[in-house]
C-alpha cells in the first residue's frame, strides 16, 4: 500500500469530517434540548442544497452567495416545522415523535422527487476545478472551503453555547427542562430556537456542499444515516462528542475504502455504530466536554 | 358484536374474498394481491412493533433474507421455494435473534432499537450491492413460464391472490392467538411499561426475543412470496429505507397491535399507491410515499390509534366490541 494513497485518504477523510460534523451537531443539538431525533434532518439538508442550486442558477452567482437566503430560510423553515408539527407532540412518546418526523421526511424527499425528478444536478463554482497539490496529495479548493467553513461554524456554535446567555439557556433546558422553566427560562422559546439553529446549520451546509456533492432528492438519506451514527458515537446530545465522532467516521470511511473490497467501505461507520451501542452506549467521548 | 354475529360477518367477508377474483379484471386483482402481501408483512411487523412495542425499521432486511434465500436455493440448487421459504424464515429468525440479543441484552430500546435495525439494514444493503454471487446491484430474476405449485410459480394472477390470502389468514390467526394468549398479554405489558412488566416477573429478554424471532420468521416467508410475485429482487428495493418504513406505516395507520389494523392500513394506502404508480409511471416511483408520509403525520397528530381507533370511537360504536384488543385485554386483567 502506497503511503501517498493513505495520506490522501486521510486528508480526504478530514475534509469530509468537517462537513459531517456541521450536519451532525445540528442533529445532536435538537436531540440534546428536546430529546427528539429529527428524522427529517437529512431532508432539511436536501432542501438547503436545492435552494442553493436554484438560487445560484437564477441569479447566476456563486453557490456560496446563496447562504444569505438559504441560512435564514432554513432557520425559518426549522422554526415553522417546530411550531406546526413538533410542538404539539413534545410530550408524546419518543417513538411517536420519531414517526412524525419520519412522515415529514417521506413527504420532503419524495416531494422533491416529484418536483425535480431523480436527475443529479451539479452546481458550478468558479473554484470547482481549482486545487492545491502538496506532493502527491491533492486538495480541491471547494472541499477545503467546505471544511474550513464547517469547522469554523461548528466551533463558533460551541463557543456560543458555552459562553452566551442564549447558549446558557439552551444548555440549561437540555440539562433539565423543568428546572430551567422554574428558573424563568422560556423553554418553549429555547426549543424553537434550538430547532431553528439545528436547521440553520444545514442552511450553511447546503451552500458549501453543493459545489462538492451532487444534488439529488435522496441525498438526505445518506447523510441522515451518517449523522445518526455520528450522534450516537459522540454520545447523544454531546456537542463536542459529535464533532469528534464526525472525523472518526469520515476518516474510517475514507481509509477503509483503500482496504475494503468493492465499495463496501460505507459499512464501517455502521459496524462502528453497532459496536459502540453495544459496548459504550454513552458514546465514545463521554466524560469529555459537554 | 355478539360472537355468533362476528363469526357470520367473518365467514361472509371470507366468501367475498374468495369469490372476488372471478369478477375482477387483472389490474384490480394485482392491487388486491399487493394489499394482501403488504398487509401480511405488516402483520408480521406488528408482532414485534405492535404487540411488543419494539419499533423495528429492519423488516425490509428480514423480507430480503427470505426473498434471497429461497430464490438462491431455487436458482442455484433447484430446491422448491416451499422449502426455501422455511429455510429463509429460519435464517431470518436467527438473524432476528442475533440483532435482538445484541440490542435487548444491553437494554437498547425505543428509538435506539429503531436505529440499530436501520443500521443492520444499511449494512446488508451495501454488502448485497457488492456481492456478485447474489446478483449484486443487478438483483435476481425468477423466470416464470408455466404453472407449477411445487415451484411456487403461477402464470395467472388469481393463483397468487389465493396464495397471499392463505398466508394473510395464517398471520391473522397468529395475531388473534397473540391477542388472547398469555404470551401476547406479556408482550403488551412489556410495551406499556417495561419496568412494571419486569417487576411482575416477566422475563423481558425472553419475550422480546420470542417476538423478534416469530416476527422475522413470518416476514421472511413474505419475502419469498414477494420474490415469486414480483419475479425480481434487488438490494435497492428490498433493503431501501422506504421499504422498511412502508411495512411499518400500514400497521401504524391501520392501528398498532390490533387484529384488523394492518389489513385496514394496507387496504387504505395500497390502492392510493397503485393508482399513483399507474398514472405517473415508473419515472416517479416513490411519489406515493408523499401521501404515506402525510397520512402517517396525520395519524400521529390526530388519531394515535389509527383508522381502527377512528372506526371504533366515532362511526360504529359497536364495531369490534366482541373482540378484545391487547390494550383492553390488559385493562381487563388489571381489574
Amino acid at each position: 500500500m502506497n503511503s501517498d494513497l493513505i495520506l490522501q485518504a486521510l486528508v480526504t477523510g478530514v475534509l469530509l469530517g468537517g462537513v459531517y460534523s456541521l450536519i451532525s451537531v445540528g442533529l445532536t443539538l435538537t436531540f440534546g434540548v428536546m430529546r427528539i431525533i429529527n428524522f427529517a434532518h437529512g431532508e432539511f439538508l436536501m432542501v438547503a442544497m436545492y435552494a442553493t442550486f436554484f438560487f445560484s442558477q437564477y441569479f447566476a452567482t456563486e453557490p456560496y452567495v446563496a447562504v444569505v437566503i438559504v441560512l435564514p430560510g432554513l432557520f425559518l423553515f426549522g422554526a415553522i416545522v417546530f411550531q406546526v408539527f413538533v410542538r404539539p407532540i413534545l410530550g408524546a412518546e419518543p417513538l411517536n415523535q420519531m414517526l412524525l418526523l419520519v412522515g415529514l421526511s417521506l413527504i420532503l424527499q419524495n416531494g422533491a422527487l416529484a418536483l425535480f425528478s431523480a436527475d443529479t444536478r451539479t452546481v458550478k463554482s468558479a473554484l470547482s476545478m481549482s486545487k492545491f497539490e502538496f506532493g502527491e496529495v491533492v486538495v480541491g479548493v471547494p472541499n477545503l472551503i467546505a471544511f474550513l467553513v464547517a469547522v469554523a461554524i461548528t466551533l463558533g456554535l460551541y463557543w456560543a453555547l458555552k459562553y452566551t446567555e442564549l447558549g446558557r439557556r439552551i444548555r440549561a433546558a437540555a440539562a433539565d427542562r423543568e428546572a430551567a422553566a422554574l428558573m424563568g427560562i422560556n423553554v418553549n422559546r429555547v426549543n424553537l430556537i434550538a430547532f431553528g439553529i439545528g436547521a440553520g446549520c444545514l442552511g450553511i451546509a447546503g451552500p458549501i456542499m453543493t459545489p462538492v456533492f451532487y444534488v439529488v432528492p435522496n441525498i438526505g438519506t445518506f447523510f441522515i444515516l451518517m449523522a445518526f451514527v455520528i450522534v450516537v458515537l459522540g454520545g447523544i446530545g454531546n456537542f463536542m462528542g459529535a464533532m469528534l465522532a464526525a472525523f472518526v467516521v469520515a476518516i474510517a470511511e475514507s481509509i477503509g475504502a483503500l482496504f475494503m473490497p468493492g465499495s463496501t467501505a460505507p459499512v464501517l461507520p455502521f459496524v462502528l455504530f453497532i459496536l459502540v451501542l453495544l459496548f459504550r452506549p454513552q458514546g465514545l467521548f463521554a466524560g469529555s466536554a459537554q | 358484536m355478539k360472537p355468533a354475529l362476528a363469526w357470520l360477518t367473518g365467514a361472509a367477508a371470507l366468501a367475498i374474498a374468495v369469490a372476488a377474483p372471478l369478477f375482477l379484471e387483472t389490474h384490480h386483482i394485482h392491487i388486491l394481491i399487493q394489499i394482501l402481501l403488504f398487509a401480511y408483512v405488516s402483520y408480521c411487523w406488528n408482532i414485534l412493533g405492535g404487540f411488543a412495542g419494539q419499533l423495528s425499521f429492519g423488516h425490509g432486511l428480514f423480507m430480503a433474507v427470505g426473498a434471497y434465500t429461497s430464490t438462491l436455493l431455487l436458482l442455484k440448487l433447484g430446491i422448491s421455494p416451499w422449502l426455501g421459504m422455511i429455510a429463509g424464515g429460519l435464517l431470518a429468525a436467527a438473524l432476528g435473534l442475533f440483532i435482538g440479543f445484541l440490542s435487548f441484552r444491553y437494554g437498547i430500546k425505543g428509538t435506539y432499537f429503531s436505529l440499530v435495525t436501520l443500521a443492520f439494514t444499511e449494512i446488508a444493503r451495501i454488502v448485497a450491492l457488492n456481492t456478485e454471487a447474489i446478483g449484486g446491484a443487478m438483483g435476481l430474476y425468477i423466470p416464470i413460464k408455466t404453472n407449477d405449485f411445487l415451484q411456487l410459480k403461477f402464470v395467472e394472477k388469481a393463483h397468487y391472490y389465493y396464495l397471499m390470502l392463505g398466508f394473510l389468514l395464517l398471520v391473522m390467526a397468529v395475531t388473534a392467538w397473540l391477542g388472547r394468549s398469555k404470551t401476547g398479554h406479556r408482550l403488551v405489558a412489556i410495551r406499556e411499561n417495561e419496568d412494571a412488566a419486569q417487576a411482575l416477573g416477566i422475563n423481558l429478554l425472553r419475550y422480546k426475543l420470542f417476538a423478534t424471532a416469530l416476527s422475522a420468521f413470518l416476514t421472511a416467508m413474505g419475502g419469498t412470496l414477494y420474490a415469486h410475485y414480483v419475479t425480481f429482487i434487488d438490494p435497492n428495493t428490498l433493503l431501501n429505507m422506504s421499504m422498511a418504513l412502508e411495512i411499518t406505516i400500514y400497521a401504524i395507520v391501520g392501528g398498532v397491535g390490533t387484529l384488523f389494523g394492518p389489513l385496514l392500513g394496507a387496504a387504505f394506502l395500497v390502492p392510493i399507491a397503485e393508482t399513483i404508480r399507474a398514472s405517473l409511471g415508473k419515472s416517479y416511483a416513490g411519489i406515493h410515499l408523499v401521501v404515506y408520509g402525510a397520512v402517517l403525520m396525520a395519524v400521529i397528530l390526530f388519531a394515535r390509534d389509527g383508522l381502527i381507533g377512528l372506526i371504533k370511537s366515532r362511526r360504529f360504536p359497536g364495531f369490534g366490541a366482541g373482540r378484545r384488543t391487547p390494550d383492553e385485554a390488559v385493562e381487563e386483567r388489571a381489574k
